[in-house]
């Protein structure tokens, strides 16, 4: 049973019963999905919870889902103490939270989990998606194991290759000539038009929900308290905001003490319009045209960034943005200091978290959590440019004077030299 | 009849224009406001367009071509 009660419009507060349905019909705002809490508190708590599988599915009495759920074996990933990085960044209490380890390598698998477990309950056979990456390879796996239809949109100018991570799971692949408003404007008719699980148009408000998960898992990992500050990436701003949601909710529910977790927000620089809106003062996101390699967080017109803009401002955190650039820089600097391989929203994150720790917004005794929310090698092709092998003979003296080692003795106290053997 | 939920993003010289008005005298196109935030040098403006596909499509063509911005009220779907 859940304890999900109504759809309610987040800027007038309208109500809906649950259905599949994501613009409220008077101010055409978003909808999200309200609970009844007072019933909530009575059904859970920590050890309840604790006891839960080893997955997102352990917080089930916080998300919408009704029936048996559609899980490929989501959630529950490590959250590392970066002790490596928080020295070079002196950031005394840093942790990772790495989601690359879902399913489909992102947290995408979270929210559309969710989404794909109500799109049964409402009677669909087919999930949509709009998607370059992680959203199209998370939907395609999801209607997999439940025997579902999936169609994945995709504007022409994709590379197929980067539909692989899709395509393995046999989803309708269409490419669609056109912009990338083209697709927005199709993706929207065909759901009006045909009976379509779409998982970021009818079904948002549930695939909203499922993301909430990773902020109930860092508080549970850290023993039961919402972090200092958390750095997060920002796309469409869904995640940032469930993150905050979900810490709300759990100090709601006395699970934790009331969170006063500064929440930073971070963007690549050329698709940045919920940091620009920040920057500027301003409670509106104007819309931009994204430029940026970092593709898998480059929404020029994000959906929650009004959301987005207020958790950053009320809850004392802030928002930053990276060039290109700095976003490889960061990739580099978390694998080399913490072996994780992040995907550039991950090298956003962490190159926005150095530029908050060297200007003192976020301080070194702060328990920081940052959220490196996709893997590395679906977007390997962005590093290649960067990776410069040395080249020996197969022999000793060619490996030493190409890495200019002094002749050295072995354990017998040989000379060091190639035998020719 | 067609309906599409869209975002109005006025740049500061064109405040002033009664832009709205003449898209509808304009184009068959039924303008129905939500939502709007104006002020002396910015505004926007989320309403339903109601009327033909191909007037909404000529009506949302001139709007870009006076330099308004016009985007799905509901925000991108195309995600990474």
């Amino acid at each position: 049973m859940s304890f999900a009660q109504t759809l309610r419009c987040r800027k007038c507060g309208q109500e809906y019963p649950l259905q599949p349905m994501n613009v409220c019909d008077f101010c055409l705002s978003p909808l999200e999905v309200s609970y009844d809490y007072q019933a909530m508190a009575k059904a859970i708590s920590r050890d309840k919870l604790s006891q839960g599988p080893r997955s997102m599915w352990r917080y089930r009495d916080l998300l919408p889902a009704e029936d048996e759920e559609v899980d490929i074996g989501t959630g529950f990933t490590p959250l590392v103490k970066a002790n490596n990085l928080g020295r070079e960044l002196g950031l005394e209490q840093l942790y990772i939270k790495n989601d690359c380890l879902n399913p489909t390598y992102s947290f995408k698998d979270r929210p559309v989990s969710v989404a794909a477990s109500k799109a049964r309950e409402f009677g669909f056979d087919t999930l949509a998606c709009a998607s370059t990456g992680n959203l199209a390879a998370s939907v395609a796996a999801h209607a997999a194991k439940a025997k579902m239809k999936a169609y994945v949109f995709v504007p022409a100018d994709v590379e197929p290759g980067k539909l692989v991570g899709a395509a393995i799971y046999n989803p309708v692949l269409i490419t669609v000539n056109g912009s990338y408003d083209d697709v927005n404007r199709l993706c929207a008719k065909v759901t009006q038009k045909y009976k379509l699980g779409f998982i970021n148009i009818n079904l948002r408000p549930y695939y909203a929900e499922g993301s909430k998960t990773l902020g109930y898992e860092v508080a549970e990992q850290l023993g039961w308290r919402a972090p200092d500050c958390v750095v997060a990436p920002a796309a469409s701003g869904l995640l940032f905001t469930r993150i905050w949601k979900a810490l709300d909710e759990l100090a709601m529910l006395r699970l934790i003490e009331p969170a006063n977790t500064h929440m930073f927000v971070s963007q690549a620089a050329g698709s940045s319009p919920i940091v620009n809106a920040f920057e500027a003062g301003s409670h509106h996101v104007n819309p931009v045209v994204p430029s940026t390699i970092v593709k898998s967080i480059a929404i020029g017109n994000p959906t929650d960034g009004y959301y987005a803009l207020r958790v950053a401002r009320q809850s004392g955190g802030g928002a930053c943005a990276v060039t290109d650039d700095e976003a490889i820089t960061g990739m580099k600097l978390l694998a080399q200091s913490e072996g994780i391989f992040t995907e550039a929203a991950g090298g956003v994150v962490v190159s926005a978290l150095k530029k908050l720790a060297a200007t003192g917004a976020i301080k070194h005794q702060e328990l920081t959590v940052a959220f490196i929310t996709g893997a590395g090698p679906r977007t390997q092709d962005i590093l290649a440019s960067t990776v410069q092998p040395v080249a020996t003979e197969p022999n000793l003296e060619s490996l030493e004077k190409v890495l200019s080692l002094p002749g050295q003795t072995d354990t017998k106290g040989y000379a060091n030299k190639d035998r020719g053997d | 009849m067609a309906k599409r939920q869209v975002m109005f993003t006025f740049p500061p010289e064109l405040v002033r224009e009664p832009i709205i008005y003449n898209l509808s005298l304009q184009f068959k196109v039924v303008t129905n406001i939500r939502r709007a935030d104006i002020s002396e040098d910015k505004g926007w403006v989320v309403l339903e367009l109601e009327g033909d596909e191909k007037d909404i499509e000529r009506s949302i063509a001139w709007l870009t071509q006076k330099g308004i911005r016009v985007d799905p009220a509901t925000g991108d779907v195309v995600e990474g």
